[in-house]
C-alpha cells in the first residue's frame, strides 16, 4: 500500500525558488551530464531513450546554445517515458497516449452543457475579448485591414459595453498597416509567419520573416510547425525550429500552429503539443484555417489536456487557440465550457485563450444583442468588414 | 481612426463563470394523485397505499398501492388467463408487432419519461435522457426482432414459452430494468407480473399508459406496486412459472431458498464490487473519465459500478491527482437541471447505508477525499467521495456501497491485478484500461466477471448479454442469451 504519498507535485518547483521555467533540450546522455553539472540536477538517462527533454531554469542565452548541437543525434521514435517514474523533479509529463473514442465522448458530453441567460452573456462577452479577428487572404489590402482594425477596436458601434477583441491576425505584409490602425487601443497585432500555411521553406527564410514582422511591431507571431518533418519522425527538427523562432520573436508572444488536420491522430496532436510547449510556445494553436477539418472540440480538448499536464508538472501556464471552423456563437460557448471545465477559471482570460475566427464575431454580437434586448435583429444591423 | 475608438477601454472582466440554472420543464409530466395496480388491462383500486416522493426535495409526488396478497393473486390470475387465452398462441410476428409499437411509443414519449425518471428516482436528467430512455426503447426494438426468430436463436431445441413470469426490479434504473425484464419475456411468448421498486414506481405506472396505447392484449403485462412483502408474494405465488429478480444479494439469496425444489425457473442479477483496473500505459485522461463514469454515473447506484479502482502503482500519483481535480468539476444538484452530473441519492435508507459504510472506511484508516460542493438542504444527498490508502480487507473494499464512493487500491503486476480483482464474493463486471490489445484479452480471460469492459465503462447494448458470476447472480439479460431464461428448450 502506498503510504503518505505526496500527491501534489506542483509545489516542487516553487520550493526550489524557480518561479519561471523554460524547457531546454539536452543533446545526448554525455552532453546531458554537462548540463546536469551546471544545474546540479539529478538526471538518469534511460537506455534507448532518444528524445531528452528536460526542464531547466533560464540561463541567459542557453537555449540556442544547447539547441544547436543535438540535431544530428536525434532519432525518430517518439519514445518518452510511458508511465515511467524518472527521478527528475519538474519534468515533462509522460507523453502517453490518447483514446480517441473516449476523448470524443468527453468532448461531446461537454458540448451538451446548457448555458443560459447571464452565464451566456458572460461567455459571449468573453468570446469577444478572446477573439483573434482574422483575415488571411491573398486579396487582403491595407483598406481591408484598416476596416478590420476598426471593427476589432469597436465591434458594435451601437453598444459601447461590447469590449474590443484581443487581436487582429494578418499576413506579414499587412503588419505595418495593422499596427498603425490599432495604435492606442488594447487590440494586439498578430502576424502569421514561417511560410504560413505550409511551413515548407528554409529555416533562414522563416526566421527572417519572423524578425521582420516583430521589427514592424507585431505583438504576437503565429508560426506553423514543419508537418513534413513531424510526420517523418524528425521531431528534433520541429523542436529546433520552434526554439529558434521563439528566439527570433524576442518579446513577441509565440503561438505555434500544429495544423491538426494534417497530423492524423490525437496521439500525434498530443505529441506535437508537448513538443511545442517544451520548445517554448506561449500558445498552441490548432489550425491555419486553410484546410477543412480545422479546430474541433475533441482535438482542442486533447490539446487542453496536454496544457494541463504541463502545468501540473511545471507550473507553467501555456495558452490555447482553436482556430478555423468556429463560426457560430453557440460553438464559441461550447469551446469556453470545455476550457472552463478542463483548465479551470484561471484560463478564462485572453492572455491564455484565443478564438481564431473571421466570421464568428458578428454572430456573437447578434446573440449578445438578443440576450440584452430579447429579440433577434437582422444581420444588416451588424457591420460587415 | 476616431478619438472615440481610441478611448474605448476594456470593461472590467467578471471573474467567475457560474452556469445559470437550466432546468428541464416539469410540466410535460402529468401525475395522478393516486395510482392503483394495473391488472388485466384495468386499474385496480388499491386497498392500501403509500406515498412516493422525489428524493431530491422530499416532495410527495403521488399515492401508490401497496399490493396485498389478494391483489398479487389477481395479477397472477390475469397473467395466467392472458397466457392461456391467446398470448401463447398468437403468431410470433404479432408479438413482435406489439413490442415494436411499445418501442416507438417510448421513443415518442421519451422526454416525458426522462423527466419522470429523474423526478421520482433522483438521477440527473442528462442520464435519463441520454441513457435510460434510448436504451429502454432499444431493448424493446431488439427483442421485437427476436420474437419470430426463436427457432433460429435456438436451433433444434423447440423453444416454447414458460408461462407467467414474476419480475421484481430495482430502483436504480426503473424503466430500463423494466425493459430488460418485459421485452425478452414477451418476445418469448410469456405473460408478466412485474413489481417496480418501492421507491420508484412511477415510470412503471406511466408505462401502463404505453401498453394501452400499444393496444397490448389485457393481462399480458400486469404491474403491482409495493415493498418487499409484495415481492415475496410474487415469488411465493403458485401461478408463477419463472422468477426474475434484480436487486440486493441478500434478497436474492432469500428468493433462491424460497424457490428451492419448486421447479420454478430463476434468474438473479445481484450486487457487485467491480474492479476498474488502470495500467500504466493507459490513456490517462480518458481513463480518469472512465473512472468517473464508472463510479459516479447514476450516483453509483449501479450494480456493475467500478467501485474498486485498481491503479498500477507507477501511475498512482498522476491518476489520483487527475481524479481529484476532475471531482471538483462534477456538478451535484437538481436532477432536473440539464447541467447536473450527479443527482440525489435514491432514498433515505440508501443514504444511511452509504453514510454508515463511509464512516467505517474512515474508521478503518482509509483517507477520505470529497470535493468542495454545496449540497441542497432538502432531500437525500451525498458528495462524490474517494478513499485512498484502502486495504483489501476494509469493508469499503469488500462490501457493495451502491453510492458515489470509490475505493482506490494499487497493484504492481498484471497477475496481482487479476488476483485482487477476483478477490471478492461478487463477479458482475470489471474494467481494464490499457493501450495494449493483448493484455486486454489476457485480462478478460482471467477476470471472473460477467462483463469486462476495455477502455470504457458502463456501456450497455441490448445485443450484449449482461449478468454475473458467483454472488452477483446467474442467468443473462440482453442478447440472444437473454431469451433463454424465458424459454423451455428441449
Amino acid at each position: 500500500m502506498p503510504q503518505q504519498r505526496p500527491l501534489d507535485r506542483r509545489g516542487v518547483g516553487a520550493e526550489s525558488g524557480e518561479a519561471r521555467r523554460e524547457f531546454v533540450v539536452g543533446p545526448s546522455p554525455a552532453a546531458k551530464r554537462e548540463v546536469r553539472t551546471v544545474q546540479t540536477k539529478l538526471f538518469v538517462p534511460r537506455v534507448g531513450e532518444e528524445l531528452f527533454l528536460e526542464l531547466a531554469p533560464i540561463h541567459g542565452r542557453s537555449v540556442p546554445q544547447t539547441a544547436g548541437s543535438y540535431t544530428r543525434t536525434m532519432a525518430q521514435a517518439p519514445v518518452l517515458p510511458r508511465g515511467f517514474e524518472l527521478p527528475l523533479e519538474p519534468r515533462l509529463p509522460r507523453i502517453g497516449s490518447v483514446d480517441a473514442v473516449a476523448l470524443e465522448e468527453r468532448a461531446a458530453s461537454l458540448a451538451k452543457r446548457s448555458i443560459k441567460r447571464e452565464a451566456k452573456v458572460f461567455a459571449l462577452d468573453l468570446a469577444v475579448r478572446m477573439m483573434d479577428l482574422t483575415t488571411l487572404e491573398g486579396q487582403d489590402t491595407p483598406g481591408k485591414v484598416a476596416a478590420l482594425a476598426s471593427k476589432a477596436i469597436r465591434p458594435d458601434p451601437s453598444d459601447g459595453s461590447v469590449p474590443s477583441v484581443a487581436a487582429i491576425c494578418v499576413y506579414p505584409n499587412l503588419v505595418p498597416t495593422a499596427v498603425q490602425r490599432v495604435e492606442g487601443s488594447s487590440v494586439k497585432v498578430a502576424s502569421v509567419a514561417t511560410a504560413f500555411p505550409s511551413g515548407q521553406s528554409p529555416l533562414e527564410a522563416k526566421l527572417a520573416e519572423v524578425r521582420w514582422v516583430v521589427e514592424h511591431g507585431a505583438d504576437e507571431v503565429d508560426m506553423v510547425i514543419d508537418r513534413g518533418a513531424f510526420l517523418s519522425g524528425r521531431y528534433a527538427k520541429v523542436y529546433d525550429e520552434i526554439v529558434q523562432v521563439k528566439e527570433a520573436c524576442g518579446d513577441a508572444h509565440l503561438k505555434v500552429i500544429l495544423e491538426v488536420a494534417e497530423l492524423g491522430t490525437y496521439d500525434n496532436v498530443r505529441r506535437a503539443s508537448l513538443l511545442a510547449m517544451a520548445a517554448g510556445a506561449d500558445f498552441i494553436k490548432t489550425s491555419t484555417g486553410k484546410l477543412p477539418g480545422a479546430a474541433t472540440l475533441p482535438v482542442t480538448l486533447c490539446m487542453l489536456e496536454a496544457i494541463r499536464d504541463v502545468h501540473a508538472e511545471t507550473g507553467r501556464m501555456v495558452g490555447m487557440k482553436p482556430a478555423g471552423g468556429i463560426r457560430q456563437a453557440k460553438q464559441a460557448v461550447q469551446y469556453l465550457v470545455q476550457l472552463h471545465e478542463t483548465l479551470g477559471p484561471d484560463w478564462l482570460t485572453p492572455d491564455l485563450y484565443r478564438l481564431g475566427a473571421s466570421s464568428l464575431l458578428n454572430d456573437v454580437l447578434m446573440q449578445l444583442r438578443k440576450e440584452k434586448t430579447g429579440t433577434y435583429q437582422s444581420p444588416d444591423y451588424f457591420t460587415v468588414d | 481612426m476616431t478619438e472615440l475608438e481610441r478611448k474605448q477601454e476594456r470593461a472590467p472582466v467578471p471573474s467567475d463563470w457560474t452556469y445559470a440554472p437550466a432546468p428541464e420543464a416539469r410540466d410535460i409530466v402529468t401525475l395522478r394523485e393516486q395510482y392503483g395496480h394495473f391488472v388485466g388491462g384495468e386499474w385496480l383500486e388499491p386497498k392500501e397505499t403509500y406515498t412516493t416522493i422525489s428524493p431530491a426535495t422530499e416532495e410527495p409526488l403521488a399515492e401508490v398501492g401497496q399490493a396485498t396478497p389478494e391483489e398479487v393473486a389477481a395479477a397472477v390470475d390475469a397473467a395466467r388467463s392472458a397466457y392461456e387465452n391467446g398470448w401463447s398462441e398468437i403468431a410470433p410476428s404479432e408479438r413482435a408487432k406489439y413490442l415494436f409499437r411499445i418501442a416507438r411509443i417510448l421513443q415518442e414519449r421519451s422526454r416525458e419519461f426522462a423527466v419522470l425518471e429523474s423526478l421520482n428516482g433522483g438521477k440527473p436528467i442528462k442520464e435519463s435522457r441520454d441513457v435510460d430512455l434510448p436504451l429502454s426503447a432499444a431493448h424493446f426494438f431488439y427483442y421485437a426482432g427476436w420474437a419470430d426468430k426463436l427457432e433460429y436463436a435456438f436451433p433444434n431445441q423447440r423453444p416454447r414459452p414458460l408461462g407467467v413470469a414474476g419480475q421484481i426490479i430495482p430502483w436504480n434504473f426503473p424503466l430500463l430494468m423494466l425493459a430488460w425484464k418485459i421485452a425478452p419475456a414477451l418476445a418469448a411468448g410469456n405473460t408478466v407480473v412485474l413489481k417496480p421498486a418501492e421507491t420508484t414506481p412511477l415510470s412503471a405506472l406511466l408505462f401502463c399508459d404505453v401498453l394501452r396505447q400499444a393496444e397490448l392484449p389485457p393481462g399480458v403485462v400486469n404491474i403491482v406496486t409495493g415493498d418487499g412483502r409484495t415481492g415475496a408474494e410474487i415469488v411465493k405465488s403458485g401461478g408463477v412459472d419463472k422468477v426474475a429478480f434484480t436487486g440486493s444479494t441478500d434478497v436474492g439469496k432469500a428468493i433462491q431458498r424460497e424457490l428451492a425444489g419448486s421447479g420454478k425457473k430463476l434468474t438473479l442479477e445481484l450486487g457487485g464490487k467491480a474492479a476498474n483496473i488502470i495500467f500504466d500505459d493507459a490513456a490517462l485522461d480518458q481513463a480518469v473519465e472512465g473512472i468517473i463514469n464508472g463510479i459516479y454515473f447514476n450516483q453509483g447506484h449501479v450494480c456493475c459500478a467500478g467501485s474498486r479502482l485498481l491503479v498500477q502503482e507507477s501511475i498512482y500519483e498522476p491518476v489520483v491527482d487527475k481524479l481529484k481535480r476532475r471531482l471538483t468539476t462534477l456538478r451535484v444538484g437538481d436532477p432536473l437541471d440539464k447541467n447536473t452530473d450527479v443527482g440525489a441519492i435514491n432514498s433515505k435508507q440508501q443514504l444511511e447505508k452509504i453514510q454508515q459504510l463511509v464512516a467505517s472506511g474512515a474508521e478503518e484508516g482509509a483517507e477520505i477525499y470529497q470535493p468542495p460542493c454545496r449540497l441542497p438542504e432538502k432531500g437525500y444527498w451525498f458528495a462524490p467521495t474517494v478513499f485512498t490508502n484502502v486495504a483489501q480487507s476494509y469493508r469499503i473494499a469488500q462490501e457493495e456501497i451502491f453510492g458515489p464512493v470509490l475505493s482506490i487500491l494499487t497493484f504492481r503486476t498484471p497477475e496481482e491485478a487479476v488476483e485482487k480483482a477476483n478477490n471478492t464474493p461478487y463477479g458482475l463486471s470489471a474494467g481494464v484500461w490499457t493501450e495494449k490489445g493483448s493484455r486486454i484479452l489476457w485480462m478478460a480471460e482471467r477476470l471472473r466477471a460477467g462483463v469486462v469492459w476495455a477502455n470504457t465503462y458502463n456501456r450497455f447494448d441490448p445485443s450484449s448479454p449482461f449478468g454475473g458470476y458467483k454472488e452477483s447472480g446467474f442467468g443473462r439479460e440482453g442478447g440472444r442469451h437473454g431469451l433463454e431464461p424465458y424459454l423451455r428448450l428441449t
